[in-house]
């Protein structure tokens, strides 16, 4: 079980008071209707499925109630950092 | 005095009974040691051969001493009788001797063991298929895999959930001193062990340390830790998961010693343990010696022998003979002599052994045979003789005479394997290491380090040391101390070993596949020769080997078998051990019980349950109810002796032609703020939002982005930037979620609040012809005229004296008002509607009703006739689709995708069987073609269907293929009986197809 530091509540809680939401960074599009279904494809369906450093998003569900962002080792599990929506994160793929 | 029992051991007199026969015991017995005692010889059958099989080992390791304590509700199956404590009145049987261990029906089998090679179930009782169930019930029955209570569980347990700087794991020499080190740096720090006493295998060791005999040296030693503050003590606790982040679980048996059900409090607990810092100090399991029919009863691990004289004053035979392949195991001949009881010989595999210790046991003047193999044991339900015979140096032939020694014990020692089984649950890749012919942890994946044995160091000093580091380096990781020793040298007795023999398959004076069994897994009967059966039938990979000869798929996961079969596995793949690489263990790393899993989330507590506000009226009107996520609702409301098919007839008809009374109270409630509200609102839903006027309701439908229906409800607007969204009893929670991620991650320009109110408002549904006379009778403050408020509409106003809102939307296709009031109202709001209806005959309906009702007039309901993969143009809801939305709403541009926009997609429609009694199954599969030959193609299938009281004749509603240009078609419906069912494809709507009677 996980203990994930949540960057609003600015404490580390456990895993079951978190719920999981994919990965992160994924834009929506602004002009859907723009896009061919290749491509409206690639946005609902392809994710990255990275092994090693992954951004995710996780949902603070029975805490804050705020998603928020976290750079994991999908090898170890282990957390390297969290952050909040919006902002980037410092450890990257090509940076661990 | 029991005849194994030494007489210098003395201790209070226990009774217990094992396989029905009574026996005694003395305080301080594990069931092991008390069978030993009384010289029971036979405690089990093995799991294939059914061969029968005595205690070999002393603690976690014990392969054969499998039992069922005790009977009735309390029963535990599958307990290591090394590893139970006795205790008076004690009743144990044997969990793998059907009918009984002196008398085995698969005996015949045992006799030609041959018939039985690896792989023998899937080859032999596989074929016919049909045939399997019968095998493996008769399988299951004759080996024995105990017998789980059928009664409920009359104790109780616990979970504790705990954070600590250092767990230590273990209480032997290496994790006492870390402890120790680790206290006295004012760290929080937890150390447990799964035996009743701290101080592992120096409990039964002669060593000093520091000038004191061992076990007074722990004595005080724990007495010291006993006295901090920050320490916990854990004894009888064993930590059987170590799990990502450093959270550890330990199952603590509070009770077991005492009683089979908790005398008082509860009877195990399951720490929960959040660990800063992990010491893992859990020693070694000895390696039993391969050699022909090395399971018969009296063949036992040397160190357990060691340890039942030494600690529990038990001397499990009378002629001993010691074989080993290290220095170790001479300190067994030296115990043994000191009962007074004969050594017959130590053979020892090396050619020239030559340490301190050998010649301790040689100038006592017992036998060593250097150079020698015990390659055979004799003897049927008890050993009687060893045979012997010179080997070669690398252990690989015999290559002089064999003589037999008469005996009735033999202790084998094939080195130590250290317990690296934590640090493999975190991933953490053991590494082999010949120098001491075992696998040493991989390097740490966590918070973790091993200490001692468990890492491969087996010298007493060496594991003290080591231990003392450990706690010094966990503590200052923690944030405690500075790293540095308090503790920093002990004086320990000891002989230093030489090096000992890998010796993992004793050679025999015949080949492998021809000798007698050489057993490497003992519980599920795995041999040598079954190993290298494998690998000439194909098998390479050391996972697929285990689950093809079931090496290691034992209660004792293997503790014993897994370095020898792995070995035995490398040489016949003719390559190295670190080549041939190990399994994975993973928790639990001894069996739990499900009892301390569950703790306190059993019966009630097991999942919260929700009541509306109306709850007690409707039990005490007799209410059947249904579980609608952790709601509680009424199901429908029996009036006496009525079947819920007549009561739903009568329910429904009441709806029909005058008035019902709904408690729909569970619908998700949630309130919208902001200046950004309505578009928002608008990008959630198909349709749009901006121009809802206050006192307005509109009813949206919301698709994932995938286009695919995710909810539907109704929303109203409360006022400028104020909305009420109502979502599905079961959606609740996850509509919220999902508003929250699009407000959060990808618009948070929009300035908009979401706050869950489902449980702030009571329901209550008025509906029917007879509607707005109930109501005017408890509201005269609302305009109830349908020019003034109409359908769609919503209205502040007051309710028998409770200020409300009143929704007049249908679900029912009937005149509909829906009150809402604050919930503490609700059973007065309740009775007072109640009242008022009397004179219409108003009629409280259920969840049953509600859904025939829907399914009259061709309301979906989300989840029951979508599953997911439907859109709005499948349900032939296009109509609330809006397409000339500006923003570009959730899930919209996936409604153009190739695959949402082609034909023949699963589409809605209602069925009418020909025969109108005849009532579809729900799930039913739909076919064209009645005379079609299985596999039939199949068009699709029933998501609802009832009898229709108001009709006179049953409705469905499906998805079937293309289905919006099949009307009139007639399909059928296959069952599993063999009938068909034939149906006409009629439209959705089967009641008031125009809408009028909402509208009145
Ligand atoms: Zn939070």
């Amino acid at each position: 079980m996980l203990l994930i530091h949540c960057p609003h509540c600015r404490e580390h809680r456990e895993e079951e008071e978190f719920s999981y939401g994919g990965e992160a960074h994924i834009v929506r599009p602004l002009e859907p209707e723009a896009l061919s279904d290749e491509e409206w494809g690639d946005y609902l369906f392809f994710r990255t499925n990275s092994r090693g450093i992954h951004h995710e998003m996780w949902y603070h569900a029975v805490g804050c109630r705020r998603y928020f962002n976290a750079t994991r080792n999908t090898v170890t599990y282990e957390i390297l950092e969290t952050y909040k929506t919006g902002t980037q994160p410092t450890i990257t793929g090509a940076s661990a | 005095m029991s005849r194994n029992r030494l007489e210098s051991h003395t201790g209070a007199t226990l009774d217990f009974t094992f396989n029905g026969k009574a026996y005694q015991g003395i305080v301080g017995d594990t069931l092991a040691s008390a069978l030993l005692a009384n010289g029971v010889d036979v405690v089990g059958r093995s799991f294939k051969y059914a061969r029968p099989r005595g205690i070999f080992g002393h603690g976690a390791e014990e392969p054969n001493a499998i039992i069922q304590l005790g009977a009735g509700a309390a029963t535990i199956p599958n307990l290591k009788a090394t590893q139970v404590e006795l205790y008076q009145g004690l009743e144990a049987s044997s969990v793998n001797g059907w009918p009984s261990v002196d008398f085995d029906v698969m005996g015949i089998i045992g006799a030609f063991g041959r018939l039985m090679p690896p792989g023998f179930y899937y080859k032999t009782f596989m074929y016919p298929k049909k045939l399997w169930m019968t095998y493996e019930h008769f399988i299951r029955k004759a080996a024995g895999l105990g017998a789980t209570p059928v009664e409920a569980d009359p104790d109780s347990y616990d979970k504790l959930n705990q954070h600590c700087d250092v767990l230590v794991v273990g209480a032997g020499p290496a994790g006492l001193v870390a402890a120790r080190e680790a206290a006295r740096t004012g760290a929080r720090v937890i150390i447990a062990d799964e035996q009743s006493e701290f101080g592992g295998s120096l409990l039964a060791s002669k060593q000093t340390i520091d000038g004191r005999i061992a076990t007074d040296w722990i004595a005080s030693l724990v007495a010291e830790l006993a006295a901090y503050k920050n320490v916990q003590l854990l004894p009888r606790s064993t930590v059987f998961g170590y799990y990502d982040h450093n959270f550890l679980t330990i199952l603590e048996r509070r009770t077991d010693h005492l009683a089979l059900s908790a005398p008082s409090g509860t009877r195990q607990r399951i720490h929960r343990v959040r660990a800063a810092q992990v010491v893992l100090a859990t020693g070694a399991f000895e390696r039993p010696l391969v050699f022909a029919h090395n399971d018969i009863p009296g063949v036992m691990l040397a160190s357990s022998v060691s340890t039942y004289v030494n600690r529990y004053g038990v001397a499990p035979g009378n002629k001993l003979v010691v074989f080993t392949t290290n220095d170790n195991a001479y300190q067994t001949a030296l115990d043994w002599h000191q009962t007074g009881r004969q050594v017959v010989a130590v053979v020892d595999s090396r050619t020239n052994p030559s340490g301190e210790i050998v010649d301790a046991v040689k100038a006592l003047g017992i036998e060593v045979l250097v150079g020698h193999g015990l390659i055979e044991a004799r003897g049927k339900k008890r050993v009687k003789a060893a045979l012997v015979a010179p080997i070669n140096e690398s252990g690989t032939q015999v290559v002089g005479a064999v003589r037999y020694l008469d005996s009735d014990l033999i202790a084998c020692s094939g080195g130590w394997s250290p317990a690296i089984h934590l640090s493999s649950h975190t991933g953490a890749k053991p590494v082999w290491d010949p120098n001491i012919v075992g696998f040493r942890p991989g390097a740490s994946k966590q918070q973790e380090r091993s200490a001692g044995a468990c890492r491969g160091t087996f010298d007493l000093a060496g594991c003290l040391a080591e231990g003392a580091s450990a706690g010094a380096e966990a503590a200052k990781l923690s944030g405690r101390g500075d790293g540095g020793l308090q503790f920093p040298g002990f004086s320990v007795e000891e002989y230093s070993e030489q090096p000992q023999q890998a010796l993992f398959l004793v050679p025999h004076t015949q080949s492998t596949s021809r000798a007698p069994s050489q057993f490497v897994d003992f519980q599920l009967d795995v041999s040598a020769s079954g190993i290298e059966l494998a690998v000439r039938e194909g098998f390479e990979s050391v996972e697929h080997v285990k689950r093809y000869t079931a090496l290691g798929f034992g209660t004792d996961q293997g503790k014993l078998g897994n370095i020898n079969g792995m070995a035995i596995l490398a040489n016949a793949l003719d390559q190295s051990i670190a080549e041939t690489g190990t399994t994975i263990f993973r928790p639990s790393y001894t069996p739990t019980t499900f009892g301390a899993i569950a703790g306190r989330d059993v019966n009630h507590l097991f999942d919260p349950e929700r009541y509306t506000a109306m709850h007690r009226w409707h039990q005490q009107q007799g209410a059947e109810f249904e579980d609608v996520g952790q709601w509680k609702r009424p199901w429908y409301f029996p009036q006496s002796g009525e079947s819920l098919q007549k009561a739903v007839n009568r329910e429904g008809l009441a709806v029909r032609n005058s008035v019902g009374i709904l408690d729909a109270s569970t619908l998700g409630k949630i309130d919208i703020q902001g200046p950004d509200a309505a578009e928002f609102i608008t990008r959630m839903y198909t349709n749009s939002y901006l121009k809802l006027a206050p006192g307005k309701c509109r009813y949206g439908v919301m698709l994932k982005e995938d286009g695919m229906i995710f909810d539907d409800g109704v929303c109203a607007c409360l006022a400028d930037n104020h909305y009420l969204m109502f979502t599905t009893t079961g959606g609740a929670a996850g509509v919220l979620a999902w508003l929250e991620l699009w407000q959060q991650t990808e618009w948070p320009e929009l300035q908009v609040y979401f706050t869950s109110v489902t449980d702030h408002w009571t329901t209550a549904t008025v509906t029917g012809p007879n509607a707005r006379k109930v109501i005017a009778k408890v509201c005269n403050d609302i305009e109830l005229s349908n020019e003034a408020f109409g359908f769609m509409d919503w209205r502040d106003g007051t309710v028998a004296g409770v200020k409300a809102r009143i929704f007049r939307i249908s679900f029912t296709g009937e005149l509909s008002y829906e009150v809402n009031v604050p919930a503490h109202y609700g059973r007065h709001i309740w009775e007072a509607l109640i009242a008022a209806g009397e004179e219409f005959n108003i009629t409280p309906y259920g969840t049953e009703t509600m859904h025939v009702l829907r399914a009259e007039k061709g309301f979906i309901i989300v989840g029951q006739d979508t599953d997911g993969s439907m859109t709005p143009a499948d349900m032939n809801m296009d109509w609330v689709v809006g397409k000339n939305k500006a923003f570009s709403f959730i899930g919209k541009r996936s409604l153009q995708r190739s695959d949402t926009v082609r034909e023949n997609r699963k589409q809605l429609v209602g069925l009418k069987t020909l025969k109108g009694s005849d009532v579809l199954p729900e799930g039913a599969q739909v076919v064209f073609d009645a005379k079609q030959k299985i596999p039939m193609s199949m068009q699709g299938h029933v998501t609802s269907s009832y009898y229709s009281a108001s009709l006179g004749h049953s409705i469905a509603l499906a998805v079937v293929k293309g289905g919006h240009s099949r009307l009139g078609q007639v399909v059928y419906c296959p069952l599993a009986d063999g009938r068909s069912i034939a149906a006409e494809i009629v439209s959705s709507v089967f009641y008031d197809p125009k809408g009028e009677r909402q509208h009145v």
